[in-house]
């Protein structure tokens, strides 16, 4: 799809003109962010990529605000997070932001992640902006791991030990990566304070990667409902103000969910245990990650040997990095394609009932249900989409955006 | 719109499922009760506050510390700043003299409260290998919270009202502390409660029970001073962002109005 | 239109507020904020150093001759001019001139200036000397000599009984 190229723009302001031509900024606004055409067709999915962002911004102002008042030392530590909840002024409700601000980043990712899998957004021209967000959902779970354990709780802790003791599974150079990471023999202080200066760092190289996520997305536009392209004008609206304002609509609706939580329930996607400091003596009856990271938990888990859970967790991300390529079909948008489609909502279910089994300890059914949910999330990529793209009889495509939008009735 | 609905339900089954995923029990209910701090707007009962205060000071304070709080956040309970400097004297804390020598002087408001031992170690060694945890968020590190301490507190069965089956099972003998509701049945700790221990000055009723009740509260309070607050910007935020949304949806239609 | 920005405006400075706020001094610092110390066991003649707001303060309990010696002086001597009066009133209005309340901190560059301690020198005025530049304060811990510009600050401070004082 072809950028407008108009004139560039003229800025009344003679300040702004002025710095427009030693720094394009505000050229560079107005075409990426003003006059953008966006395909006219977006439903409320396409509100996530922004939402992501807002939470991103929304973390790094209030993690860097905690890190004002944060100790990064195993003694002084989870007393440093309760004197921010006590004693420093609005401290409570950065610290609960931060807490649940997670899980919304993360949930906000999640549905984007969905809408990219239904719609075909990984598939060319956009196969590089898939990576790149791959890549971005990696920095987020390391992000968020090395988050977790900073306040020093039980959790913390062991799920820190639970972690690090994975790489021990690489044979031969296994136990000594494990030591090196450590910075000593078990977690302790050293691997706290290396963990805060490393989960004060990812979050900026996250924002660099999004920019280029973004760079990329803006060569060639954003993919749409329908995934056929734009044709010219009439399939297309600027940016601003339709999606600036639509978006500010669904951020809003996002948002209301996210203080009910904040100011209601702030504790109730967390573990209480986590508010018992860490004691490498006593481990709690059930070490399970934050919510975000069960479905890979559950896959690590259902492997017998600790080399191939390692590998199957790790595979179970790779993988997706080369999905544009394991997709053989030439439709994009899971609209036109009416058997594929319902195998989206079960992957969708089947994550579900991996984060499920990811939640309770390995025994009983849980044992059986997470390895045959591990079973289906590998089938899906690595079986099905390859064989389904070749042989399904997809649904005609409409002429264009325009027409498709005509048809339809506003939402 | 239909796909909306369809994974904004799932968005919230995968929470909800991450929520209820986390607590799983073969321990019999708990006892659930009302407590004034619960809900959007939930208060905390000052009067019971205190009262909690007392049953702390007198009974518990004896094993558990409450490292997290200094006195000088009773006030918050409605004490003056008086009553706080009376009750803070009469503790003697640790401190070092002024030529550098370990010394004790009477507490002042802007201490923490004082530690029942010196150390982990010691408590452990005076209390049969086990300290007795902290006590300042013991409602928030302990699934149920408010109920789960409640029902722990009022959950003693003494040795002899015990059926057989019950001391087989969880092999109890004659010296061991049978609770209902802690994990195991065993706990370290014998009743530390009964009718009519803490003689309450404003005349209220000294039951288990009420007791109970009051400390929880007491130590809800101790777990979430800022709760009152919390739930006081909740409502305005919350209520603000409805109307914001609802504008947001006015101006997001009329910008589409040549679309539709 | 008009309105949700408005609204939008609102809501942005709203959530700034509690950010900007968590920078202020929390409680526990400002719970030290005020410090209340009993003077009795102070002797005529004897001083001490306490803690305030990370700082020295020095309580002096001023002979009578001392006393005398600080109101004796000339306010034109003075570089710093203040007479011995202001220097010993509480925020209740009352002097008390056996006592004399300032904070331990050089108002040249920050030294603590000696001359609390028995056997302390205290300089030619009889007040306290700064070892770091040689500023040389009076009984009234005003500055007589040497690069200081300004006297030895007294804090707010009020005298709640006889023998305790509430400083800051």
């Amino acid at each position: 799809m072809a950028s407008q190229h108009g004139a560039p723009p003229v800025f009344n302001n003679k300040v702004v003109a002025w710095i427009d031509h030693r720094l394009p900024i505000f050229s560079y606004l107005e075409k990426e962010y003003h006059t953008f055409p966006t395909p006219k067709n977006f439903n409320y999915f396409w509100n996530f990529g922004a939402i992501a962002t807002v939470m991103l911004v929304l973390m790094i102002v209030t993690g860097i605000v905690l890190a004002m008042n944060y100790t990064p030392n195993s003694e002084l530590a989870f007393d440093s997070v309760e004197r921010i909840m006590r004693d420093v002024p609005s401290g409570w409700l950065i610290r609960y932001m931060h807490m649940t601000g997670a899980s919304f980043f993360f949930a906000a990712v999640y549905v984007h992640i969905f809408r990219g899998l239904y719609y075909g957004s990984y598939k060319a021209p956009r196969e590089l902006l898939w990576m790149l967000g791959v890549v971005i959902l990696l920095l987020m779970m390391a992000t968020a791991f090395l988050g977790y354990v900073l306040p020093w709780g039980q959790m913390s802790f062991w799920g820190a030990t639970v972690i690090t003791n994975l790489f021990s599974a690489i044979p031969v150079v296994g136990d000594s990566i494990v030591t090196w990471l450590w910075g000593g023999f078990a977690v302790d202080n050293p691997t706290l304070n290396r963990f805060f200066a490393l989960h004060y760092l990812l979050p900026f190289i996250i924002v660099a990667v999004v920019a280029l996520h973004v760079v990329a997305l803006h060569v060639h536009g954003s993919n749409n409902p329908l995934g056929i392209d734009p044709k010219g004008p009439q399939d297309t609206v600027p940016f601003h103000p339709y999606y600036t304002m639509k978006d500010g609509f669904g951020l809003s609706v996002f948002l209301i969910i996210y203080a009910g939580f904040v100011f209601f329930a702030p504790n109730s996607l967390g573990e209480p245990v986590n508010y018992v400091q860490a004691n490498p003596l006593v481990t709690p009856n059930e070490i399970v990650p934050e919510w975000y990271l069960l479905p890979f938990y559950a896959i690590l888990r259902s492997i017998p040997d600790k080399l191939g859970g390692v590998i199957a967790m790790f595979g179970s991300i790779a993988l997706l990095f080369v999905l544009p390529w394991l997709d053989t079909s030439r439709v994009r948008s899971c609209t036109f394609r009416p058997i594929y489609k319902w195998f989206v909502f079960l992957l969708v279910i089947d994550v579900l009932v991996l984060g499920y089994c990811g939640a309770h300890p390995p025994e009983g059914g849980f044992v059986i249900a997470s390895r045959l949910a591990t079973i289906y999330y590998f089938f899906h990529f690595l079986v099905l989409l390859p064989i389904l793209g070749k042989i399904e009889r997809p649904l005609p495509l409409p002429p264009s955006i325009a027409d498709a939008v005509l048809k339809k009735k506003a939402v | 719109m239909r796909r909306t609905i369809v994974s904004g339900v799932l968005a919230l089954a995968a929470l909800g499922l991450g929520t209820a995923a986390i607590a799983a029990d073969d321990e019999p209910a708990l006892k659930e009760q009302h407590w004034h701090f619960k809900g959007p707007f939930g208060t905390y009962d000052r009067a019971a506050a205190q009262r909690g205060f007392q049953v702390y000071k007198e009974v518990c304070s004896a094993c558990h510390s409450l490292n997290l709080l200094s006195y000088r956040n009773l006030e918050e309970l409605g004490l003056t700043e008086n009553q706080v400097k009376g009750i803070a004297a009469e503790f003697q804390v640790p401190d070092i003299g002024d030529d550098g020598s370990a010394i004790e002087r009477p507490a002042r408001p802007s201490d923490r409260f004082k530690k029942p031992f010196p150390n982990e170690l010691a408590a452990a060694a005076a209390n049969g290998g086990k300290a007795p945890p902290d006590l300042s968020v013991i409602i928030k590190a302990r699934s149920g919270g408010p109920d789960y301490v409640y029902s722990l507190l009022t959950g003693y069965v003494p040795y002899d009202k015990l059926t057989p089956e019950q001391i087989k099972e969880f092999r109890v003998s004659k010296d061991d502390n049978f609770n209902l509701y802690y994990p195991g049945h065993r706990i370290a700790m014998p009743p530390p409660l009964a009718d009519g221990k803490v003689q309450y000055v404003d005349g209220t009723k000294n039951t288990l029970d009420q007791q109970v009740r009051d400390v929880v509260e007491f130590l809800t309070w101790a777990s979430d001073p800022h709760l009152e607050a919390r739930n006081r910007t909740g409502i305005r935020v919350i209520l603000f962002m409805l109307a914001f949304a609802g504008l947001m949806y006015a101006v997001k239609r009329q910008v589409w109005a040549d679309q539709h | 239109m008009v309105a949700t920005g408005a609204m939008a405006a609102v809501g942005a400075i709203a959530t700034a507020w509690p950010f900007i706020n968590n920078l202020n001094p929390a409680a526990d610092t400002l719970a030290l904020s005020t410090i209340e110390v009993n003077v009795k066991p102070i002797a005529v003649g004897q001083a001490i150093t306490v803690k305030w707001r990370g700082k020295p303060v020095f309580i002096r309990h001023r002979t009578e001759e001392e006393i005398k010696e600080a109101e004796a002086v000339k306010l034109s001597d003075l570089p710093d001019p203040a007479t011995d009066d202001s220097r010993v009133t509480d925020t209740a209005k009352k002097v008390r001139r056996e006592w004399l309340i300032v904070v331990g901190v050089c108002t040249h560059l920050g030294c603590v200036p000696l001359g609390t301690k028995p056997g302390d020198p205290r300089g030619e005025f009889g007040g306290w000397f700064c070892p770091c530049h040689g500023s040389q304060y009076d009984t009234s811990g005003r500055i007589r000599k040497g690069p200081a510009p300004r006297n030895l600050l007294v804090p707010d401070y009020l005298f709640t009984s006889d023998t305790l004082v509430k400083i800051g």
